[in-house]
């Protein structure tokens, strides 16, 4: 058991460290290349306000996909609201005290963790039965789907039929922070959300996951329209110049 | 009309999406630059020897130069939202056409030479080298492309396709495979001044004609000035405007519209050419060396002012580049936007009552408008976003009593581009041009039988072309296809001067 627990306290330790520090790598690499033109999709707001609320409606509803495909757009709209739910649900598990307002959306977490595997099946069976989105879909692709909807399963698996014990999964997770490693419950359900969960957070800085940081970097969404009023002008550009 | 060897698609009352045919154009790709097209750009004569190390080189650079190219190859989900948007893959149904399909073609290259997981475990993300086969996808598909952005209105990151087809046909002139259209367009403009190689006496020689013309048909002298130092405003427009029907009725348009606004203005020999083909091949130094052209063209006529002409991409380098190419522009008046669309100019008089419009002249027209592409998404006109639908709409109510949209799908931001955009408006892609006009035939065919329409307007210099070639195939006329500013032209009634009666008479004394 003492074995089990220190290679999950290892990959957490490792799995913690190539999420932040890949994703902070391409932040920082998107951050500094510049964009040399204004390319904004036209009609674009002409204030940074507007850019902002732009943005919002983008990260919160999926405006673009909502006008894109309406099956898509629900399918994935379920998936994500849903996993969004069940990481504020999950953050009881991170957090001590757990805040008030965690407490209160626990049991919304739930109703979440069914979204998303809802939603995930949806754009899964599309990758079936749509022959462009079929055409499209590499391997990973499809593996990305099955790693998300294992870990939803599992996860509904053991809130509705295969009780682990919470506390100490709690216990284990709190131990992290200060380098101690306490025992993890070893039931085989748990190993596996862990180990898929784990995969996922290797795995986001070098995939396709790159689209949530990179949305905030998209020039079409994230500039403004004002290229007639202010000069905009790249510093590789500038040299030309001379 | 030549006999074609493709099959002209059915029209049809909506957007049917085809079932994919992998491979339906793999045929299509536009003549090859020859060395004397490609060295004036700065680009090798002939694909260089070490063509795919240079090539990955190429393409390393631009990642560190265009945050759009960086972002775009890394953060596609595959979601399909773009499988069916694009206007060449309605009309061909080869997948490489569906704009994840074409960006592909170079995010698996980008995958394999630059990420991790695709050095890794390139089967699995379906990462690739780039080979001959490769290449030739990538020449071929990346001139499947008129960059009309239609795909990054629904992309939820906003993916570009335009973007990348840019890079890719950077990529590829820098290794000496460039297409023979673009290039052969951009030397001329570096050697005559447009596109379409109409040296100075030719140019004056029309205009002078046109004077003529105008003078016979309204009794009113309208000036139409080229290289008038002094003058308070510059006309930059395509050259097509000079050259063919129906693009040169709304040049004779905008020259009514300055004589009634009574500013002086002329038109530049040296400028003479609004569109900028160094966007189309993604190549920022030709696209600023052909934007510094105006530049100098306006600070030797000492103007206050630029105004471009009807052009689709044109407008975008103007509006959305301009200022970052060639600027910034304070030796010109700070009280007008530089530049300003001829729309724009027009619609501002319009607003003010100095125009005088007998709407009765377009009677025999009912009129649709279309909406090109580049302007749509990729630029505006006037204060508010979206100004680029309302503004051209206006001035057609303004001077015609009988107007109607086509379907709400295929206009405004998700109009379709005409098929001829960006770089491919040549004849060796003549099955593509015509394939990829289908979703706008669709919806002119349908607002012309279910509202008699007879004229489709358009405010871009390839709109105009394209559909004056494609129509015909279709079934149509190719005379249904009008400037925006030639309604103007019929519309508008000019005033008449006291040196157009003294004109009068020295005509009638030459008699």
């Amino acid at each position: 058991m003492a074995f089990l627990t220190n290679f999950y306290a290892f990959l957490f330790y490792f799995a913690a460290f190539v999420l932040l520090a890949g994703l902070t790598r391409k932040i920082i690499q998107y951050a500094i290349t510049p964009a040399p033109l204004k390319i904004p999709t036209t009609p674009a707001p002409t204030t940074r306000w507007g850019v902002v609320l732009r943005m919002v409606r983008e990260v919160v509803l999926f405006e673009s996909l909502f006008r894109g495909n309406k099956w898509t757009w629900i399918f994935g709209w379920t998936f994500h609201f849903g996993l969004f739910l069940v990481t504020l649900r999950h953050l009881r598990y991170f957090i001590e005290p757990v805040p008030y307002v965690i407490q209160l959306i626990q049991p919304f977490g739930i109703y979440g963790g069914i979204a998303m595997v809802i939603g995930l099946a949806g754009l899964w069976s599309r990758r079936f039965l749509v022959d462009r989105i079929r055409y499209i879909s590499a391997y990973s692709d499809h593996l990305m789907l099955a790693l998300l909807l294992g870990i939803g399963c599992t996860g509904l698996l053991m809130k509705f039929f295969f009780h682990v014990d919470v506390v100490e999964i709690k216990t284990f997770f709190q131990g992290l922070y200060r380098y101690e490693i306490q025992p993890l419950p070893a039931d085989p359900l748990l190993m596996l959300h862990l180990l898929l969960v784990a995969v996922l957070m290797i795995i986001f800085p070098f995939s396709k996951l790159l689209h949530a940081p990179g949305l905030f970097f998209s020039p079409t969404r994230n500039q403004v329209d004002n290229p007639r009023e202010q000069r905009h002008i790249a510093s590789w550009a500038k040299k030309l110049e001379h | 009309m030549a006999k074609d060897t493709f099959a002209v698609p059915e029209l049809t009352p909506y957007i049917e999406v085809p079932k994919i045919q992998p491979g339906a154009m793999a045929h299509s790709a536009p003549f090859k630059a020859k060395e004397e097209f490609q060295t004036p750009l700065g680009y090798p004569g002939e694909r260089v020897e070490d063509w795919q190390k240079k090539a990955i080189a190429k393409m390393g650079e631009l990642l560190g130069k265009y945050r759009s190219l960086r972002v775009y190859l890394d953060a596609c989900v595959k979601c399909g939202a773009c499988t069916d948007k694009c206007h060449y893959f309605l009309g061909t149904g080869d997948p490489k056409n569906m704009p994840v399909g074409r960006q592909d073609l170079m995010r698996k290259v980008y995958r394999r030479y630059f990420t991790l997981a695709g050095k890794l475990f390139p089967k699995l993300v379906g990462a690739v080298d780039l080979t001959e086969e490769v290449l030739n996808d990538w020449y071929s598909y990346y001139h499947q492309c008129s960059q009309c952005r239609r795909c990054s209105v629904f992309c939820p990151y906003g993916i570009d396709t335009a973007e990348i087809s840019m890079a890719a046909r950077e990529i590829m002139d820098s290794i000496g495979v460039g297409q023979k259209y673009c290039n052969e367009i951009i030397g001329k403009v570096y050697k005559v001044g447009n596109n379409l190689g109409l040296p100075g006496p030719a140019l004056r020689d029309t205009l002078q004609g046109i004077e003529e013309d105008v003078y016979e048909s309204t009794g009113v002298r309208v000036r139409y000035p080229i290289d008038e130092v002094g003058a308070e405003i510059l006309l930059v427009t395509p050259s097509a405007d000079f050259f063919a029907e129906p693009h040169i009725d709304g040049l004779i348009g905008y020259g009514k519209v300055f004589h009634e606004a009574g500013v002086s203005w002329t038109l530049s020999s040296y400028a003479s050419e609004a569109a900028n083909f160094g966007m189309f091949i993604g190549s920022y130094e030709n696209m600023r060396r052909i934007a510094l052209r105006i530049r100098e063209a306006a600070i030797q006529l000492k103007v206050k002012r630029i105004i471009f002409g009807e052009c689709g991409h044109a407008w975008r380098v103007a509006y959305s580049f301009l200022n970052t190419l060639a600027g910034p522009w304070d030796f010109l008046d700070p009280r007008y936007p530089v530049p300003q669309h001829i729309c724009e100019f027009t619609y501002d008089l319009i607003q003010q009552g100095k125009l005088k419009f007998d709407k009765s002249e377009n009677d025999d027209k009912v009129i649709t408008f279309h909406d090109s592409c580049n302007v749509a998404r990729a630029s505006r006109m006037g204060d508010m976003p979206g100004g680029q639908f309302e503004i051209p709409r206006a001035i057609i109510r303004a001077t015609c009593n009988h107007f109607y949209d086509m379907d709400e799908e295929t206009i405004r931001d998700r109009t379709f581009c005409c098929g001829g955009g960006g770089g491919l408006l040549t004849d060796d892609l003549m099955e593509l041009r015509v394939k990829g006009a289908k979703p706008r035939m669709d919806a002119l065919n349908n607002v012309m039988q279910e509202k008699g329409v007879t004229h489709m307007v358009a405010i871009c210099a390839i709109c105009k072309t394209q559909f004056s070639k494609v129509m015909p195939y279709y079934g149509m006329e190719m005379d249904q296809v009008l400037s925006l500013h030639q309604l103007v032209s019929n519309a508008i009634v000019l005033t008449r001067r006291t040196d157009d009666e003294e004109m009068q008479d020295d005509l009638d004394d030459a008699d």
